[in-house]
C-alpha cells in the first residue's frame, strides 16, 4: 500500500507526535507513505469562513500535486482531511466549482484523486486482522474512551468511512490492540475545535465536559484522532480543571501512539513525551503482556487476568450544565465501588 | 418584528442562499439544529433562530450577532436537518457577509484570527503558527491570554521559531484570484 502523505500545518507544530506516531506506525505496518511535495495549507476553518473560492483552491492545489505522484492522499489531521474532501467532493459534483478552481490554480482538476484518513486506511484498507497479527503487547486492562470529534464524520456525504452520529472505526482498532474501548455518549460532540484561540473559556467548558464524561463512563484515558481536539482535551485540560471543576488527570493519545505502544513501539518513536498530561504512570499500571504466539485474541492467560487487576479508578463529580454555560448541580463519576 | 416583515423583501435569504449553496427557504423550524449545538448555550442568537431572522430579512440583528462568530463548524447542525439544509455553509456566508457590509463585529476575535491565520498561510504558504498567534494577538488586544503556554509549547517543540516556506509566489497568486473570484459581479 502507497500513499502520499499530507501532513498539513499542525503536524508540522503543535501536533509533531501525531505526525511521527503516524509514520511510525505506517512503517512498523508496511505501509508506504511518501510526503507531498511542496504541499501548503488547506486553509482550515479560516479560509471557508472567509472565501469560498480559497477554500476551494489551497486543498485543490494539494490534490493535483498528488495526481503527480500518482497515488492516493493520506492524512492525519482531521481538518485537512475533511478540507480536502469536501474540495474533492465539490470538484466532482459542481462543474462550475471545477472550472473555478481550475482558473484559481491555473491547472485543470478533475478530483480524481481518493482521500484517505489514517482510521481508516487502518481499519479498512490494511484490516484489523492484519493489525491483530501484528501486536506484540497487548494493552491489556486499559480502559480508552475512542473521541472522533467532529470532522472525521461529518458531514457523512463528504467524509463517509463511518456512521456520522456512532463510530466504531476507532473502538474496534482500540479493541484489536488488546484494550477496552468504553461505551460513551459524547464520541462525536465537538470540543470547540479552533475557538480554542479565540474563545478558551468555551472550549474549556467544552472539554471539562468531554473528560469528565469519558471518566465517568469509565474510561482511563482518551484516544483523539485530530490536532486541535488533542490541545483542547490535554494541554488545556489545567484550565479545564481550574474553571470547572474536579477532573482526574486524564492522558489523552493520538490513536497512532496506541497503536504503536501495542507494535512494540518505543515512547521516543511515538513522541509521548509531547503530552501536557504525563501517561507514564497509567502505561506502568497495565501489565501488556509480550504476545509470543501471533494472532493471540481474548487469551485466557492475560485478558482475565487483566480484569482482575485492581485499578484505580477515579471518582468524582461531573458539572451538568444549564442554558448559559452556568453550573447546575453535579452526578457522581466512577462507578459505585468503582476502587476496590 | 412585524417592521420587519414590512420591509422584506426576500434579498437577505436571496443572497444568503446564492453564497452558501443551501436552501435557507426550506428551514421549517423545528429546531433540531439548535438542540444539537455544542456552542448553543454560549449564543446570542441560536442557529435554528438565524435561521428564520435571515428568512424575515433581519440582517443587522444576524451580521451584528455574536453566533455567527462563536459557531465551531462542526457540522453537527448540517448532518443533522430534516430539511437537509447545510447549515454551517450558512454561517460561513454570513461571516463572509458580515465582514463584506461591515457590520459592527461584537465579537470580532473570529474575524481577526481568520485574518491573521490567512494572512501567515499568503506570505509563507503554511501557517507559521508563533508569528499568527502574535498577529493575531496584536490585532484583538487580547494579549495576555494563553501567554503560560508558550514556554510549555516551545519546551515541547510544538512551535517552531521559523516559518516553513512552500510555493510562496503561486500561494500569493492563488490569493489573489481568489479575491477576484469572489468579487461580486
Ligand atoms: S434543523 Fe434544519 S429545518 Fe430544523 S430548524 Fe434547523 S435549519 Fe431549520
Ligand atoms: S456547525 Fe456551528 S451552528 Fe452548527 S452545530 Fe456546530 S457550532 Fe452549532
Amino acid at each position: 500500500m502507497r500513499y502520499a502523505f499530507f501532513p498539513g500545518c499542525s503536524l508540522e507544530s503543535t501536533a509533531w507526535d501525531f505526525a511521527r506516531s503516524t509514520q511510525a506506525v505506517c512503517q512498523a505496518l508496511g505501509i508506504e507513505v511518501e510526503e507531498i511535495p511542496g504541499w501548503v495549507c488547506c486553509g482550515s476553518t479560516p479560509a471557508h469562513g472567509t472565501s469560498a473560492s480559497l477554500a476551494l483552491a489551497l486543498p485543490v492545489f494539494n490534490l493535483q500535486k498528488a495526481r503527480a505522484m500518482g497515488r492516493p492522499v493520506l492524512t492525519a489531521c482531521a481538518s485537512c482531511y475533511a478540507r480536502l474532501r469536501t474540495a474533492n467532493h465539490a470538484v466532482r459534483h459542481d462543474p462550475k466549482e471545477k472550472q473555478r478552481a481550475a482558473r484559481i490554480t491555473n491547472q485543470p482538476y478533475d478530483g480524481s484523486v481518493e482521500v484517505h484518513h489514517i482510521l481508516d486506511v487502518l481499519v479498512n484498507h490494511l484490516g484489523l486482522d492484519v493489525v491483530r497479527a501484528a501486536v506484540k503487547r497487548r494493552l491489556s486492562g486499559l480502559k480508552v474512551a475512542c473521541y472522533y470529534g467532529c470532522l472525521l464524520t461529518r458531514p457523512p456525504e463528504v467524509v463517509a468511512f463511518d456512521d456520522a452520529e456512532h463510530p466504531t472505526a476507532m473502538d474496534r482498532l482500540v479493541a484489536a490492540l488488546g484494550a477496552e474501548p468504553i461505551d460513551w455518549p459524547y464520541k462525536t460532540e465537538c470540543c470547540g475545535a479552533s475557538l480554542s484561540m479565540t474563545h478558551a473559556d468555551i472550549v474549556s467548558r467544552l472539554s471539562h465536559r468531554l473528560v469528565a464524561m469519558a471518566r465517568c463512563a469509565g474510561a482511563a484515558c482518551i484516544a483523539v484522532a485530530c490536532p486541535l481536539c488533542q490541545v483542547n482535551l490535554d494541554m488545556r485540560q489545567a484550565d479545564a480543571r481550574k474553571n470547572h471543576g474536579e477532573l482526574p488527570e486524564t492522558p489523552v493519545f493520538y490513536i497512532t501512539q496506541l497503536v504503536g505502544l501495542a507494535l512494540g513501539l518505543s515512547p521516543e518513536q511515538l513522541g509521548l513525551n509531547a503530552l501536557s498530561v504525563r501517561p507514564d504512570g497509567l502505561l506502568e499500571q497495565l501489565p501488556m503482556p509480550v504476545v509470543s504466539q501471533q494472532g493471540m485474541e481474548n487469551c485466557s492467560c492475560c485478558c482475565d487476568a487483566a480484569a482482575e487487576e485492581p485499578r484505580n479508578r477515579s471518582r468524582g463529580t461531573v458539572p451538568i450544565f444549564a442554558a448559559g454555560g452556568r453550573e447546575n448541580g453535579t452526578v457522581p463519576f466512577g462507578r459505585a465501588g468503582g476502587s476496590r | 418584528m412585524t417592521e420587519v416583515l414590512q420591509w422584506n423583501d426576500g434579498a437577505l435569504v436571496r443572497e444568503v442562499e446564492r453564497l452558501s449553496g443551501t436552501a435557507v427557504s426550506a428551514c421549517f423550524q423545528c429546531h433540531k439544529c439548535s438542540t444539537g449545538c455544542p456552542i448553543g448555550p454560549d449564543m446570542d442568537l441560536l442557529s435554528s433562530q438565524i435561521m428564520r431572522l435571515v428568512h424575515l430579512g433581519a440582517e443587522q440583528d444576524v451580521l451584528e450577532s455574536q453566533a455567527i462568530w462563536l459557531c465551531a463548524s462542526c457540522e453537527a447542525c448540517t448532518t443533522r436537518c430534516p430539511q437537509g439544509i447545510d447549515i454551517a455553509a450558512v454561517m460561513d456566508a454570513l461571516r463572509m457577509l458580515a465582514v463584506e457590509r461591515k457590520a459592527a463585529l461584537p465579537d470580532a476575535h473570529g474575524e481577526q484570527f481568520n485574518r491573521s491565520f490567512l494572512s501567515s498561510v499568503r506570505h509563507h504558504g503554511r501557517v507559521f503558527e508563533l508569528g499568527m498567534m502574535a498577529a493575531y494577538k496584536l490585532r484583538s488586544g487580547d494579549v495576555f491570554s494563553d501567554v503560560d503556554k508558550v514556554p510549555q509549547m516551545l519546551g515541547k517543540g510544538k512551535l517552531s521559531f521559523w516559518p516553513r516556506r512552500s510555493n510562496v509566489k503561486q500561494v500569493r497568486d492563488m490569493f489573489r484570484r481568489a479575491q477576484q473570484e469572489d468579487e461580486p459581479a
